[in-house]
């Protein structure tokens, strides 16, 4: 992929254009068609490859010196196909919502590509940049803050069409506000009020709708449901799921809550201390995990079912996630794995089908990073 | 019976009405017993244990009714003075967000030594020894050079254990804790749950569980109350509350939590939105969202039915919910 002409401010088809600006003109225009371009149901919409965020770290305060890096991404690669939903789990400080403004492009990458329908998306600028974005939206956690107190909700949803004028003319906003509304499930009329009139749930579905505004193919949820009460929490799900089949969405679905992230993903990726542990069908993550990470992740989640108490084994991992300044070598789980031999201290397993697994037609045979990989079942009461 | 709480009442005075956020709970807890207070936000459950340990911000809050009885003494007759030395010595409270119940500008050893400054009258040095015995009974590794450290230097789940440690201190005969491990990570809220399961057991405590999770009651509990817009729904034995729940919203709220263990379709989501508790509707306050809703219930409160010896219900219809719940 070619970088894109700095000049793309420049509007296209103007009539003095230089050669050069005309060549970048014209390959912001290829670029701008491979995006508008549908993808078949089943094929990769999002890739991502190898994607890096580092913070630095600095001292002093006039000469500033960078003393290290916090590496909250560090090598993270999945595919999310279309009309598929991606749930990627984890715990606080493992990068997943670093991840969801990388995907975002709100942060710059260190590293590492995102291809969005064969585009680089850390790479483009200008109008087709702006494409990506109108294409790929996101809905926050707190449905609190992610609203602004003084806009009404016809405002706040119709935001969007600010920036993509093209989506939805002038005159015709209003209607189109009021329909998001009600596809939300939202009283249409409710348009002229403030946030702080709504519930949390409500809130929710404002947030929802501004995603949908644009009709985006992929929309980015950063813990959508983690905020709300268990009673609302079924109800927005819900919408979420009826939306994606509607309007054809991928979803990558990001949250702490295991057993939600199952009830909606396709497929779930574990991340650890910025990289992916563990990837594969819902079935696979979760009935035949083969990374120690995982199997102690899902055991520690407590089961609405007093019966289980006795018949489930429990891993309590001892100590709390090392530095993501400063994590261990080799495999970043061995300083609190139960199975770590020296192996794990000196070679860093690669995301892959395991060895032993490959070619047999077992649910065991997905991929996971670790040297020992072998299949457990925690979740089911034995 | 350890600690009783009869017909409590708590209001608050806000610029839009008074909310009734407390109306008419009851529950007991025995020693050694754990009892898991589950709800929504805004049921009433935190303000009824913050009422039971008398630290209801007053105003706006006011309890209009009820007793509170620790060994068979009202509480809510004490002087204040007497109250403080009940709280913390024989009833202690442990707190969801462990950073802001914690002072961020005294190290932990001296938080922890003054519980024994001040109630026990040990002077400073057996007092901090005391601290690091603390901290090592709440699994804090090298606790004698962490005791030292302050807050913000401790990660999330340690901070939670220094709570715990806190709560432990004097040896209370009763424990409440509300969401204690909310806040905290699946790992972090198991090795935590663990803990407190532990030191319950060891030391015989009775334990108040306040939590909107179904899964850490499921996990830890004995007993069950269940609360909607301030007052208990339901109240069982957990297997039999799990098997067979006698109320509609207790039964919702079941079928809408996903499963870890099996994928399953549509989720079930109970109808509407919790009351206002300015506005709670008459009748059974769960009324326009219960799908088995019937003219009694827009007029009459039920009262909590006996469902067995040791389960209630407060649902008109208690036994065709039961029914129900054995045929899904």
């Amino acid at each position: 992929m070619a970088e894109p002409s700095k000049k793309d401010e420049q509007p296209v088809g103007k009539v003095n254009v230089s050669k050069a600006d005309g060549a970048g003109a014209r390959l912001e225009d290829e670029e701008v068609a491979a995006i508008e371009k549908p993808v078949q149901r089943g094929e990769p919409i999002l890739q991502v490859r190898d994607l890096k965020k580092h913070f630095p770290l600095t001292q002093g305060i006039l000469f500033k010196k960078q003393i290290g890096a916090v590496k909250a991404v560090d090598g993270v690669s999945f595919d999310l196909y279309q009309g598929e939903t991606l749930g990627i789990v984890g715990e606080s400080g493992c990068g997943k919502s670093t991840v969801a403004k990388l995907l975002m492009n709100l942060e710059q990458a260190t590293a590492g590509h995102i291809f969005y329908k064969g585009q680089d998306i850390t790479k483009l600028s200008g109008r087709a940049l702006k494409a990506v974005r109108r294409n790929i939206q996101m809905v926050f956690q707190d449905p609190y803050t992610s609203l602004n107190p003084r806009m009404t909700v016809g405002d706040i949803i119709g935001e969007p069409f600010d920036i993509h004028p093209e989506v939805a003319p002038k005159g015709d906003r209003r209607r189109r506000v009021q329909e998001l509304l009600d596809v939300v499930g939202l009283n249409p009329e409710y348009i002229n009020r403030y946030p702080h009139q709504f519930s949390g749930g409500q809130r929710q579905r404002i947030g929802i709708a501004r995603g949908l505004a644009l009709n985006p193919e992929i929309i980015i949820c950063d813990e959508p449901v983690s905020a709300l009460d268990v009673s609302v929490q079924a109800q927005v799900v819900n919408l979420m799921e009826r939306l994606q089949d509607e309007f054809n969405l991928s979803y990558i679905f990001i949250a702490h809550d295991l057993s939600i992230v199952r009830h909606i993903s396709d497929r779930v990726g574990v991340m650890y201390l910025g990289q992916m542990a563990e990837i594969g069908t819902d079935e696979e993550i979760y009935d035949h995990p083969t990374h120690p990470y995982t199997q102690a992740l899902l055991s520690a989640v407590p089961v609405p079912d007093p019966d289980a108490r006795e018949h489930r084994e429990r891993i309590i991992l001892t100590g709390d996630v090392p530095s993501p300044a400063n994590p261990p070598s080799g495999c970043r789980f061995r300083t609190r794995c139960w199975k770590a031999q020296e192996k794990c201290a000196t070679e860093v397993p690669v995301l892959a089908v395991p060895e032993r697994f490959k070619g047999t037609d077992s649910p065991a045979a997905h991929e996971s990073a670790c040297h020992f990989a072998e299949e457990k079942d925690v979740v089911h009461a034995a | 019976m350890l600690l009783e709480v009869r017909d409590l009442h708590v209001e608050f005075r806000t610029r839009e009405g008074v909310a009734h956020a407390v109306n008419g709970v009851g529950y007991a807890v025995d020693a050694g017993e754990t009892l898991a207070v589950l709800g929504e936000s805004g049921s009433g459950k935190s303000v009824t244990a913050q009422a039971v340990m008398g630290i209801l911000d007053t105003p706006p809050g006011r309890v209009t009714g009820g007793q509170v009885l620790f060994r068979g003494r009202d509480l809510l007759t004490l002087p204040e003075e007497e109250r403080r030395r009940i709280r913390g010595a024989a009833i202690a409270m442990i707190f969801q967000d462990a950073l802001s119940a914690l002072n961020p500008v005294m190290t932990v050893g001296d938080q922890l030594a003054e519980m024994f400054t001040v109630h026990r009258g040990l002077s400073r040095r057996a007092a901090r020894a005391k601290a690091v015995e603390l901290m090592e009974r709440v699994r804090i590794p090298a606790a004698a050079q962490r005791v030292r450290d302050f807050p913000h230097q401790f990660s999330g789940g340690m901070r939670q254990r220094i709570m715990i440690a806190m709560a432990l201190a004097l040896e209370p005969d009763l424990i409440i804790a509300d969401e204690p491990t909310t806040a905290l990570d699946v790992t972090v809220q198991a090795q935590v749950m663990d803990l407190l399961a532990d030191l319950r057991r060891e030391y015989g405590m009775g334990l108040i569980l306040i939590t909107h999770d179904l899964g850490v009651v499921a996990d830890v509990a004995d007993r069950i109350a269940v609360m909607y817009a301030g007052r208990i729904v339901e109240q069982a034995p957990v297997h039999e509350l799990y098997k067979r729940p006698a109320h509609p919203y207790t039964r919702g709220l079941l079928d809408s939590v996903p499963r870890l263990d099996r994928k399953g379709r549509d989720l079930y989501a109970i109808k509407g939105l919790p009351p206002s508790l300015l506005r709670i509707p008459p009748g059974c306050a769960f009324h326009p969202r219960c799908p088995m809703a019937r003219d009694v219930c827009r007029t009459d409160v039920p009262p909590l039915y006996e469902v067995s010896p040791t389960r209630g219900s407060a649902c008109h219809f208690w036994r065709e919910c039961l029914d129900g719940s054995a045929g899904a």
